[in-house]
C-alpha cells in the first residue's frame, strides 16, 4: 500500500493545479463574455493587416 | 452653433493612468458586430483599446488621458447604425459583479474537494464490502476530512451567511435546514472517523454544497444577464438635455445634472426632460407619454410644460422649473411607492414550504432519536441515525426546484425580448385572470411608424430610407425603421448633409436625392393633419409623399384575439379622450374600457378589481401608468415606456410585437407548473427516503445516490419548462 503515498499527493495536486487555473481565468476576467468568445475565435481581422 | 457632450460624469481612471469610458451599444443582431465595432474604432484619436463585450452589450473603450472626446466614437457608432449611451454601472450591479464571482470561486473549492473526496469514498465503499484494513479506511477518512472541512468551511459560506441572516431576523427560510444538515453531516464524519467506523459523510456534505451553489451560479449569471439589458435600457433612454450656457454654446448634459434656471433647447423629435416654462419659440408638442392624450397640443411663450413630453416640429427654448425629484414625475413616484409596499407582502410558494418544512423535519429527527433509545438502542447509535434522518431530508432537491425552473424561463423570456426582474414575478404571471391595457404606445406603437407611401416606387423608398439613416428627426426614425424592417440592413449614404429645419440632400447614382419637409422637395403639402406628419422625398424626376402617424402594434389584434381565447377577461384604461379609445378598443373587439383617466383612477380601478377578487395584469408605457403597474398584481412594459414606467414593472419587452405578452404568460404558467412538480418530486424522494433513514438503513452510499439523484431530476425537469406549444419560436 506504499503506492498509495505516491498517487494520493498526485492526484490532490493535479485537482490543485486545475483549481489553480481555474481562480486564475476567473480573476483575468475569462468568464466575463462567455457567447462574444465563441464568436471571436472564427474573427480574422488580425490577419494580413501587418 | 456647435454642440460638444459633456462625458466627465461617465469616465474613470483606470489602474494604469488611462482614461476608461464603458458605453451601452443597442442594435447589435449578429456576431460580425463585435469586428466592424471595434474595427470601425481604430482610427480614432486618443482611443487606445475598445472591447465588446458580446453578452452584455458593452463597449468597454480606454483612452490616453483624462482629455479624451468620445464624441467621434460616438458618431461612427451611430453612423453604423448602432444606438450608443454611455454607462455606469450602479453600485447594486457592481457588487452582483462581485456576488457572481464570489459563488464561482465557491463553486470550484466545492467541485474539486467533492471529486477527490468522492475518489476515497469509492475506495473505502468498495474497500467494506471486500478486503480493506481499518487502517487504510482511517487514512482515507482523514485525508477526506483534511479536504473536506476547509472546503467547505468555505464554498458553504453562502448558505451559512443567509441562514444567519434569517436566523437574526427570527425567520426560517431554506439555507437553515441546509446549514443544520451540512454542518451535522461533517460534524458527525468527524466523530465516527476519530472513533474508526466504517461510515462517514464527508462526500454527501461536499455534493450537497456543490449541487446547491451550481444551481445558485446559474441563477445568478441569469439574473445578471437580465439586470445588464435592463441597465442598458435605461442608459439608452436616459433623457439628456441640450444646455444653453451663458456665452450661448451648447453643452449635452444628463437630465439628473439639471437645476433649476437651466435655459435648455429642445430640437424637433426630443423630449423634455425636465419641467419648465417656454421662454422663445412655439410648437406642437406630443404629451402622451405623460398623459395618454394623442392629440397634440400647441405651446408658446410662458407656457409651462412637463419632462417626458415630445416636442413635435419646431425648437424650443425652456427655462427648468423643477429638476430632478420635484418634477410632475414626483407626484407619480410617490404613487408608486406606495403601490409597491402593498405588493411585497407577497410570499413566494418556497417560501411557504420552507416554513412547514424545517420544523417537520426537526421534529422527525427528534422522533426517531427517542423512538430508537425507547427501544433500546444506546443513545450513540439513536443520534447517528437521527442525524442521518437530518443528513437525507437535507432539502437540496427542494432548493433546486424553483430556481431551476427561473432561470430556465427567465432565459426563454430573455430570448424572446422579454426581461423579469424577479424569479417570484413567474408565479405572480401564473395567477393571473384579468389584463389591462393602456392604449397610447401600448395597444399602438410607442412612435409614430410609417402609415402611407404609396406615392414612391420601391427603389425611391428604398433610398428615402438610407437618406433617412444620416438624420436624427423622429419622422426620419420613422421610415428608416419601414426601409430596414422591408429591405434589411441599409449602408447609409457617405455624403448626405443635413439642413437644419429643412431636410437631407445627398447624391446618389448621379443624382441628387433630398428628403425632408415638402418645400425642401418642391412640393406642396400640409404638415399636421390629423396627428399625423407629412415627409417628402425626391431623387431626380421622381417624388412623392410619406405619410408618418400613429398606428396600432401589427399584432394587436392576433394578440387580443390569443388572449380572448385563453379566457382572459381584457380591459382598457386609458388617459386619452373617449373617442379615440372607443374607435380602438370597438376596432380590436374588447368592450370594457375607459377613457380620460388620470393616474390615481387607473389605480383605483385596478383596486376594485382587485377586491372583486381578480388577479390583475397590468400592460402600460405612460409615465401615468406608472403608478398602475406598481399596484397591479404583475405588470408589463415595453422597453419604449418612460424610465419610471419600466421600474415600477415587473417585466419589460422590447420591440414591437404585443405577442410579448402571451408568450409571458404563457411561460410563466408552464413555469408556475414545472416548478410545482418539482416541488412533488422533492417532497415525493424525501416520503420515500426518510422511513428508510428512521429505520437505520442509510449508508453514506445510499445518501449520495439517492441526494445527487433527485437534485439531477429536478434540475432536468426544470428544462422541460423552455417548451410551451402554441406560442412559436
Amino acid at each position: 500500500m506504499t503506492i498509495l503515498l505516491y498517487l494520493v499527493p498526485a492526484a490532490l495536486g493535479l485537482g490543485l493545479l486545475a483549481l489553480a487555473g481555474f481562480m486564475w481565468a476567473l480573476k483575468s476576467g475569462q468568464f466575463d463574455d462567455l457567447e462574444g468568445a465563441a464568436h471571436r475565435i472564427l474573427n480574422d481581422d488580425d490577419l494580413g493587416k501587418k | 452653433m456647435s454642440d460638444s457632450a459633456d462625458f466627465s460624469g461617465f469616465l474613470k481612471t483606470g489602474s494604469d493612468g488611462r482614461t476608461l469610458l464603458e458605453l451601452a451599444i443597442d442594435g447589435i443582431v449578429s456576431a460580425e458586430s463585435i469586428s466592424e465595432i471595434e474595427g470601425s474604432l481604430r482610427q480614432i484619436p486618443g482611443l487606445v483599446t475598445a472591447r465588446l463585450n458580446f453578452t452584455t452589450r458593452r463597449l468597454h473603450t480606454e483612452w490616453h488621458d483624462h482629455a479624451c472626446d468620445p464624441s467621434p466614437a460616438i458618431r461612427t457608432l451611430e453612423r453604423l447604425g448602432y444606438r450608443v449611451a454611455p454607462f455606469v454601472a450602479d453600485r447594486e450591479e457592481s457588487f452582483e459583479d462581485q456576488q457572481t464571482k464570489w459563488l464561482m470561486k465557491c463553486l470550484a473549492i466545492a467541485g474539486f474537494a467533492a471529486i477527490n473526496v468522492m475518489l476515497l469514498s469509492i475506495c473505502v465503499w468498495a474497500g467494506n464490502v471486500s478486503d480493506i484494513t481499518p487502517e487504510t479506511r482511517d487514512l482515507f477518512h482523514g485525508l477526506s476530512a483534511l479536504i473536506a472541512l476547509p472546503a467547505a468551511a468555505f464554498a458553504g459560506q453562502p448558505f451559512f451567511l443567509s441562514a444567519g441572516r434569517a436566523l437574526r431576523r427570527g425567520e426560517m427560510n431554506m439555507d437553515v435546514p441546509i446549514t443544520i444538515g451540512i454542518v451535522l453531516a461533517l460534524a458527525m464524519s468527524v466523530y465516527e472517523t476519530a472513533h474508526h467506523a466504517e461510515h462517514a459523510y464527508f462526500d454527501s456534505a461536499l455534493m450537497l454544497i456543490f449541487f446547491l451553489l451550481s444551481g445558485r451560479v446559474l441563477d445568478h449569471a441569469m439574473r445578471q444577464r437580465t439586470n445588464a439589458a435592463a441597465a442598458n435600457l435605461a442608459a439608452l433612454h436616459t433623457p439628456t438635455a441640450t444646455r444653453i450656457a451663458p456665452d450661448g454654446s451648447l453643452v449635452h448634459v444628463p437630465s439628473e445634472a439639471l437645476s433649476v434656471g437651466d435655459r435648455l433647447l429642445v430640437r424637433p423629435g426630443e423630449r423634455l426632460a425636465a419641467d419648465g416654462v417656454i421662454v422663445a419659440g412655439e410648437a406642437m408638442i406630443d404629451e402622451s407619454l405623460v398623459t395618454g392624450e394623442t392629440q397634440a397640443r400647441r405651446v408658446s411663450l410662458g407656457d409651462r410644460v412637463y419632462a417626458g413630453t415630445l416636442n413635435g416640429d419646431a425648437t424650443l427654448e425652456i427655462s427648468v422649473t423643477a429638476a430632478g425629484g420635484e418634477t410632475l414625475l414626483a407626484d407619480i413616484a410617490r404613487l408608486i411607492d406606495n403601490a409597491v409596499s402593498a405588493k411585497s407582502r407577497y410570499v413566494k410558494f418556497a417560501d411557504k414550504i420552507a416554513k412547514i418544512y424545517a420544523p417537520v423535519v426537526h421534529i422527525a429527527a427528534a422522533l426517531t432519536a427517542i423512538l430508537w433509545i425507547i427501544a433500546g438502542a444506546s443513545i450513540h447509535d439513536a443520534l447517528i441515525i437521527a442525524i442521518a434522518v437530518l443528513i437525507i431530508t437535507c432539502p437540496c432537491a427542494l432548493a433546486l426546484a424553483a430556481p431551476a425552473v427561473q432561470v430556465v424561463i427567465a432565459g426563454a423570456l430573455f430570448r424572446r425580448g422579454i426581461l423579469i426582474k424577479s424569479g417570484d414575478v413567474i408565479e405572480r404571471m401564473a395567477e393571473i385572470d384579468t389584463i389591462v391595457f393602456d392604449k397610447t404606445g401600448t395597444l399602438t406603437l410607442p412612435e409614430s411608424s410609417l402609415v402611407d407611401a404609396a406615392s414612391l416606387s420601391e427603389h425611391a423608398l428604398m433610398l428615402a430610407g438610407r437618406l433617412a439613416l444620416s438624420s436624427h428627426h423622429p419622422l426620419a426614425r420613422a421610415l428608416r425603421d419601414y426601409a430596414v424592417d422591408r429591405f434589411g440592413r441599409l449602408k447609409p449614404l457617405t455624403d448626405a448633409v443635413e439642413v437644419p429645419g429643412q431636410g437631407i440632400i445627398a447624391r446618389v447614382e448621379g443624382q441628387e436625392a433630398r428628403l425632408g419637409s415638402a418645400a425642401h422637395c418642391g412640393l406642396a403639402a400640409p404638415i399636421w393633419h390629423d396627428g399625423a406628419s407629412v415627409i417628402a422625398f425626391r431623387c431626380g424626376d421622381e417624388a412623392g409623399l410619406i405619410t408618418i402617424g400613429q398606428s396600432m402594434r401589427p399584432d394587436a389584434q392576433a394578440t387580443i384575439d390569443a388572449l380572448k381565447a385563453k379566457g382572459y377577461r381584457l380591459i382598457i384604461l386609458s388617459g386619452d379622450q373617449q373617442s379615440a379609445v372607443e374607435e380602438v378598443a370597438r376596432g380590436l373587439g374588447v368592450s370594457d374600457f375607459s377613457a380620460a383617466l388620470r393616474p390615481q383612477d387607473k389605480l383605483d380601478h385596478l383596486r376594485a378589481l382587485k377586491q372583486a377578487g381578480h388577479s390583475v395584469l397590468m400592460v402600460g408605457d405612460g409615465i401615468n401608468d406608472a403608478p398602475a403597474l406598481a399596484g397591479a398584481h404583475a405588470s408589463l412594459a415595453p422597453a419604449s415606456g418612460a424610465d419610471v414606467t419600466q421600474a415600477a414593472a415587473d417585466a419589460v419587452f422590447s420591440g414591437r410585437r404585443l405577442h410579448a405578452v402571451v408568450e409571458t404568460l404563457a411561460l410563466c404558467k408552464k413555469g408556475r407548473a414545472v416548478m410545482r412538480e418539482n416541488f412533488a418530486v422533492a417532497l415525493l424522494y424525501n416520503l420515500v427516503a426518510v422511513p428508510f433513514a428512521m429505520a437505520g438503513g442509510i449508508t453514506p452510499l445510499i445518501a449520495a445516490l439517492a441526494m445527487s439523484g433527485s437534485s439531477i431530476i429536478v434540475t432536468l425537469n426544470a428544462l422541460r419548462a423552455r417548451q410551451v406549444r402554441g406560442i412559436g419560436e
